[in-house]
């Protein structure tokens, strides 16, 4: 193989300063994740003051109880876990299902209505989410609907349906269009051509749609903020900018934290490895 | 096309509703007065001229710390290992109220004031990624042959630069651009947090239009709310409004 003549040209020098760049903006990113997941493994309430290396808010946050305070650790931290795990997992499987369906319709639509929809479809992608938050928030308002978890999920589905849209369509487009035909002609049903045959080629496109919609989902917080209502409904953004505002944060939000990002990080990794792999086969 | 009338009830329906509510008062009478009232408070006005200040410094500050950061990663001459990227990218999968209340327990840390620095700095650090990202990824698609071209009929460094790399990084800036402004010139949770208070964006100014206070302030939020839609609109024109630039977190998958 022939290399390239920068490869040659670049000196020892300039790639340590490069590199040395690079090492300062990562600790820079990283500084205050750091920050939280070591100061995760001590027990005191106020952040950044360092009372000796303990489990003590691991243990707080999975038993729900405050061992050192005798107190119950603040039960509307597990209810927005609850509520962003629930909400995620529902508005992402209907945003699937919907976006899906909607790749589908959109893919046979002819060139200027195709376009037309591809725009529509990428208005809430670029909408920022206050401004789909409030749009949202005038429309439930404007039809008396109280806000509430319905309210949320519809508003969940709405921003990550265009994604699974978008994930989709790649698939479709490097479809052989005729297998659906194939399968009618051979006698399936449209609904069996589409379990049968479809499902199968835009599998992997509705597995992205969908783990993309989960994480966006569960970041939300501007479109969820307008949209929960005040019955009390929190998920974990909306939890913690009221913790935030309140002044202290929950402990127990700490290890929450460093547990999440640990958990992306493994993540990123296994599917890093994974794409990797596929394309050297 | 039901996916259509799904979308446009539930997209287009609200972005008119904000119209509508804009151009009316409480009773649903046209008026312009929801308008006439943002360009008479000074104070409305100025936190307005602030909030596209500060985003556009924020997204200029990215741009300068992000872009040599995308090419050192993305040329093969400075050999950075694959996973070096992604730790870049990774803090965008890191819910951003997270990342900003980190922020703030370092400023505490080291007895830092909250503030516009605490501001800036906070968002520069929430937003990064998203400049870094689109760049690197337009370089990393760059043909390294045009490079080499280049060199043969005698450029020289700087000049491979201005008039090869960079023209072809172009639409890579654009995407970033877009995704780092669009979201701090909107913001009103981030500085909120970084400065308790001190500092209100017109994110805020619109957020607390529709605070739970009542409905009396909810035409003079959607007016707000308008303005706001033309600027993201004027900017997205900016990005070329290409689906390049809303996918790029998916790109990601």
């Amino acid at each position: 193989m022939k290399t390239y003549s920068m490869v040659e040209k670049r000196g020892l020098g300039s790639r340590i300063g490069a590199h040395l760049y690079l090492a300062m903006l990562l600790v820079l990113l990283y500084a205050p994740i750091l920050l939280i997941i070591v100061f995760s493994f001590t027990k005191s309430k106020v952040f950044g003051n360092w009372t000796g290396f303990t489990f003590a808010l691991y243990q707080n946050l999975f038993a729900g109880y405050d061992f050192a305070a005798q107190v119950r650790v603040d039960p509307n931290l597990y209810r927005a876990l609850l509520y962003t795990g629930s909400i995620a997992i529902i508005a992402a499987t209907l945003a699937t299902l919907l976006g899906t369906l909607a790749a589908i319709g959109i893919f046979n639509m002819r060139q200027r209505e195709r376009r037309l929809a591809m725009f529509v479809n990428s208005i809430p992608m670029i909408n920022p989410d206050i401004l789909t938050g409030i749009s949202l928030f005038l429309l439930f308002v404007f039809l008396g609907v109280s806000r509430g978890l319905g309210t949320v999920i519809i508003a969940h589905v709405v921003f990550c349906t265009p994604y699974v849209v978008l994930s989709v369509m790649p698939r479709l487009n490097k479809m052989n269009p005729n297998i659906y035909e194939a399968a009618l002609d051979l006698g399936a049903t449209p609904f069996q051509a589409l379990r049968k045959v479809l499902m199968p080629e835009l599998w992997p496109g509705m597995v992205s749609g969908f783990i993309l919609s989960l994480t966006l989902s569960i970041d939300d917080f501007g479109v969820t903020f307008f949209t929960k209502g005040s019955n009390g409904l929190e998920t974990l953004s909306t939890f913690i900018y009221a913790d935030a505002r309140k002044g202290g944060l929950t402990p127990e939000l700490r290890p929450l934290f460093s547990l999440i990002f640990l958990t992306i990080l493994v993540l990123l990794i296994i599917m890093n490895i994974r794409t990797k792999k596929q394309i050297k086969q | 096309m039901p996916y259509m009338l799904f979308m446009a009830f539930l997209v287009l329906l609200p972005l008119v509703l904000i119209g509508i509510y804009a151009f009316t008062d409480m009773q649903g009478h046209f008026t312009i007065h929801n308008f006439l009232l943002f360009f008479s408070k000074s104070e409305a006005v100025n936190t307005f001229i602030y909030s596209i200040a500060i985003a556009l410094l924020t997204t200029m500050i990215c741009l300068v710390l992000g872009y040599p950061a995308a090419y050192i990663m993305a040329m093969r001459s400075f050999r950075t290992p694959a996973v070096i990227a992604m730790l870049f990218i990774l803090p965008m999968w890191i819910n951003f109220l997270l990342r900003t209340i980190a922020t703030v327990e370092l400023f505490h840390m080291f007895n830092l004031p909250l503030g516009e620095g605490a501001l800036l700095f906070g968002m520069v650090y929430d937003f990064l990624p998203f400049m870094i990202y689109p760049i690197y990824n337009t370089l990393q698609k760059m043909d390294l042959s045009l490079i080499e071209a280049a060199q043969d009929l005698g450029a020289n460094r700087g000049k491979v630069f201005t008039k090869v790399v960079l023209p072809l990084s172009a639409p890579g800036i654009y995407s970033g651009i877009v995704m780092v402004f669009m979201p701090t010139v909107s913001t009103f949770a981030i500085s909120e947090l970084l400065t308790h208070n001190k500092i209100t964006l017109f994110g805020s100014l619109i957020q607390r239009s529709f605070g739970e206070g009542g409905t009396t302030m909810w035409n003079y939020g959607a007016a707000l709310s308008l303005i706001m839609l033309v600027i993201i609109a004027a900017t997205s024109f900016f990005g070329q409004g290409d689906a390049d630039v809303d996918n790029q977190k998916g790109g990601l998958l």
